[in-house]
């Protein structure tokens, strides 16, 4: 419904009665409008009410102003019902006109269209109104455009005349008039021109590099040398630590680790390589190489050694390669019983060989008669003491010519020896170091090309030595007083100043030798020059003042007192000679000290006899003694206070048939000693009395002389008469020699070994032709097995037991025996 | 006197070469064996604890060094380290 006029209403058939407007009777589809009267209308709906068809639209009604309504019929359902009202006027003028108008319309159409439109609207004249201002008058008026300024009026005339007359043209140069034409020059305006401030400009700059170098010279300190000492304790300050309570807290927390370690390398050794000892038990045994003495050199002198046996040889401690023998006349056994009426033809001597020079010997010592035994001095090497045939006592002093011994290597090819230069000898005897200077500074030419001749600077007093042969001479190494002090540590002063000589007159002398006696060069220095032409030229002063009335210590007579026997001892064997001579080393550098250190040992001992008694105190009192008759005798011999003579108890062992040539102790074992005599030889074990541990078969040679080897405990060299070499090692066989050698013609008279150096070890055999051959050992014989000590240890105890045993047996086999025989 | 029959004991253990005390810084107190051997001993061995003690510690440092043994071929040397002292014990353990 658009139309807010348009009120749909249906028509009863009742209603269209009354109002004649049925349906396709009174109202039809072209003609459908109907008008009615209000008043009817309005009868209508008083008479009928709210059935009245017009009900709905009373108010409408009642309201339209007109008088006619307008209701149309709608056959289309336009407007949803058949019928409906027009309320206004207007529309119904319109709905009433205008389908009549457009009926007309489309009749006339194709007549003028201007006279039907003409005569739908009858023209009328527009009605002059008056006019109302709305306000635009204003507006108008200001875009209007008024003239605000009277205009000037200007009148210009001219001559009549002149116009329209003909006009002439003359070229005239605009230049030649003046003012004709009107230049516009330009000018700079200065309003225009910017002085330009800053200019932007780019520049390249290349950086100009140089290289130079200068050396200059730095010096830095740098350490060339540091000297510098260990610090230590003062003795208050020593003291105080040792009393201190730390250091007590500290002992007892620590000694228990300590003694836990240390008993634990002492029950085993926890690094002991078996496969090592395995490999070396392999070598030794089965398949090896023979065991043999390498001849290295062989010494000897036509002059001096013709027809002389070599009584004694001994190496030189400290000098490699020197080796000194002793030569004596071969006596048969009457002429040695009748000895004192000897009187030597030929001088004996003590001859030096050196291995690099083996034609020449490099030292001579001019013996007073023949040597029987010789012993350099451990703790200085340069004193020699020899025991005479006659019984006497004899010492040198070579310390003059170790200079030359020493350097025998480079002075073996000059032939000429050179004597000694007194007073030079002496300084170079202080400066032992530079040993480099010796040649030079000896060259005092003599014109003979003998080795040096030094005579012996001391005799004993023939008075009081022994009667008979010197057969035996050791060093005792010197116990001074410092040991019984615990506090002060330090090495001993093991300078030898004590000898034990003894002889087939049943006598043992200990002898010493007094302070002054060892070098001491500033002192003898002055008394050379002094004497120097009283005495004969090499000689040196040492106990000038001894010479002669040199006196024993002490004298013990070997008899025993009950049983009125003597026994005249050969050979002896003290516990303390077991010296090595390796502690030499040490010695030597004591010598090279200076002078006052060597003076505290000596300086107690300003007098000799007291303070020597107390010293020989300390040695232990046992010994063994080798007899001419070839008993071997253990004694001990007491002191008896005042008098020097000592009466001994004794044991003795006939073992050996003749006289025994070798008493020595095995430088491994204390205790344990090798006696050789006539044909069999024996060994022995302190503290055992009832025999020997070993004792060999009766060969069938004799035993000349016998060595224990230095460096293997369980071997040892025994000559014989025949010129041969045994060796023996007690852990192979004990029935007879592992090995045997032949060396000589002659007898062997004397065995020396001695350890060169670790790979050189040799052994100095002597011979009844005065020749000396020197061997080296080969190393199976030198090289110690590993467990041989203790092998060979076993093997005694071993020994010793059985001995015991045997012993026992054969006590108890008597008392049987007596037993059987009481019955 | 303590302190003597201690070292006298461990002195006279089999194979014992030498007993040396030390103080913490070096300088021998008692000794056995003479000023030279002593002084260099000391100060060697000083300065070996020292190392393996800090070694030791370095390593784990609730630990420390309680002993020290160095095996030669000829002996051995034992060191038993204190705060303030050491004890060094040569000995020789081969038979």
């Amino acid at each position: 419904i658009g139309h807010p006029e348009i009120f749909p209403l249906v028509f009863t058939t009742k209603t269209q009665e009354i109002f004649n407007c049925r349906v396709d009777e009174d109202v039809t589809e072209e003609n459908c409008f109907k008008l009615i009267k209000k008043e009817d209308i309005v009868q209508d709906l008083k008479t009928r009410a709210a059935i009245s068809d017009f009900h709905p639209v009373k108010k409408v009604v009642l309201e339209y102003p007109g008088e006619e309504l307008l209701v149309v019929f709608d056959a289309k359902f336009e407007y949803g019902q058949n019928f409906y009202l027009v309320a206004s006027e207007e529309a119904k003028e319109n709905l009433l006109k205008p389908p009549e108008t457009t009926k007309e319309k489309e009749e006339e159409k194709e007549e003028e269209d201007r006279e039907a439109t003409l005569e739908v609207h009858p023209y009328k004249p527009p009605v002059h109104k008056p006019w109302v201002s709305l306000g635009s008058e204003k507006e108008v008026e200001e875009e209007s455009v008024k003239d605000t300024v009277t205009k000037i009026k200007y009148m210009i005339s001219r001559v009549r005349r002149k116009f329209g007359a003909p006009i002439t043209f003359t070229d005239k140069n605009a230049s030649h008039v003046k003012d004709s034409y009107v230049e516009c020059m330009s000018y700079q305006d200065k309003t225009f021109s910017i002085k330009m401030l800053e200019k932007d400009v780019g520049i390249q700059m290349v950086p100009k590099v140089r290289e130079a170098s200068t050396q200059t010279k730095w010096t830095y300190p740098k350490n060339a040398a540091t000297q510098y000492f260990p610090r230590q304790l003062s003795d208050e300050e020593e003291e105080e630590c040792l009393s201190s309570e730390k250091l007590k807290e500290f002992l007892t927390s620590v000694h228990l680790r300590m003694e836990i370690a240390l008993q634990q390398n002492e029950i085993m050794n926890a690094f002991f390589d078996d496969w090592k000892a395995l490999a070396e038990d392999e070598s030794s045994s089965g398949g090896k190489p023979d065991v043999y003495l390498k001849a290295y050199q062989l010494f000897t002198d036509l002059r001096y050694l013709k027809d002389r046996t070599i009584s004694c040889v001994c190496w030189h401690p400290t000098i490699y390669g020197i080796i000194a023998v002793s030569a004596r006349q071969w006596l048969s056994y009457e002429e040695q019983v009748n000895l004192s009426d000897k009187s030597l033809l030929q001088q004996s001597v003590i001859l030096f060989w050196s291995f690099f020079d083996p034609i020449h010997p490099q030292l001579m010592l001019e013996c007073p008669e023949d040597i029987y035994c010789f012993q350099f001095s451990p703790s200085d090497p340069n004193i020699i003491v020899g025991g005479c045939i006659s019984g006497q006592v004899v010492l040198w002093d070579i310390s003059q010519h170790e200079e030359k011994l020493q350097n025998a290597k480079t002075a073996a090819d000059e032939i000429k020896m050179t004597a000694v230069n007194m007073v030079n000898a002496s300084v170079l005897n202080i400066l032992q170091y530079n040993s480099m200077s010796g040649p030079s500074l000896m060259q005092v030419q003599q014109s003979s090309t003998e080795p040096p001749l030094v005579r012996y600077c001391t005799i004993s007093s023939i008075q009081y030595s022994h009667k008979k042969p010197v057969t035996d001479i050791h060093w005792l190494p010197d116990y001074s007083e410092e040991n019984q002090m615990g506090a002060t540590f330090g090495n001993r002063a093991e300078v030898c100043v004590e000898l034990v000589t003894c002889s087939p007159d049943c006598s043992i002398l200990f002898w010493d030798i007094p302070a002054t006696k060892l070098p001491e060069q500033p002192s003898s220095e002055k008394k050379k020059e002094e004497e120097i032409f009283n005495m004969p030229p090499d000689v040196p002063d040492t106990l000038k003042h001894l010479d002669l009335c040199w006196k024993p210590l002490i004298k013990i007579n070997l008899c025993e007192s009950g049983i009125n026997t003597e026994y005249g001892p050969v050979r002896i064997s003290l516990r303390e000679l077991h010296y090595h001579y390796k502690t030499s080393e040490k010695v030597q550098s004591l010598n090279t000290l200076e002078v006052p250190a060597k003076d505290s040992p000596r300086t107690e001992m300003s007098t000799p006899s007291s303070k020597n008694l107390k010293a020989l105190e300390s040695i232990s009192t046992s010994f063994f003694v080798g007899t001419e008759d070839g008993e071997i005798v253990y004694s001990k011999w007491k002191m008896e206070i005042g008098s020097d003579s000592a009466k001994p108890h004794t044991q003795k062992y006939t073992i050996h048939t003749e006289t025994i040539t070798t008493i020595q102790r095995s430088p491994f074992f204390k205790d344990i000693i090798l006696s050789i005599g006539g044909r069999n030889f024996a060994i022995w074990k302190e503290g055992v009395t009832n025999g020997p541990i070993l004792q060999s078969s009766c060969s069938a040679g004799r035993y000349t002389v016998g060595q224990w080897s230095l460096t293997r405990p369980g071997v040892f060299f025994v000559g014989r008469d025949d010129g041969n070499i045994d060796i023996w090692d007690l852990m192979k066989k004990t029935h007879e020699p592992s090995h045997f050698q032949d060396i000589s013609k002659s007898m062997i008279a004397f065995i020396s070994p001695c350890i060169a150096s670790a790979k050189q070890h040799f052994l100095a055999v002597s011979d009844d032709l005065g020749v000396l051959h020197v061997l080296e050992l080969c190393q199976t014989l030198s090289h110690t097995l590993s467990n041989e000590h203790a092998n060979v240890l076993e093997y005694f105890e071993r020994e010793v037991k059985y001995l015991k045993h045997c012993e026992q047996e054969f006590q108890e086999y008597q008392e049987f025996q007596a037993k059987t025989e009481l019955k | 006197a303590e302190v003597e029959e201690t070292l006298k004991r461990i002195q006279a253990h089999k194979g014992v070469i030498a007993t040396m005390v030390i103080n913490a810084e070096g300088i021998p107190i008692r000794t056995t064996l003479d000023n030279s051997t002593t002084v260099q001993y000391a100060g060697l061995l000083h300065q070996l604890t020292t190392k393996a003690r800090s070694t030791v510690r370095d390593i784990d440092p609730q630990n420390d060094l309680t002993f020290l043994r160095i095996r030669s071929k000829k002996h051995e040397i034992m060191i038993a380290p204190d705060k303030e002292y050491l004890l060094i014990v040569i000995q020789n353990p081969c038979k």
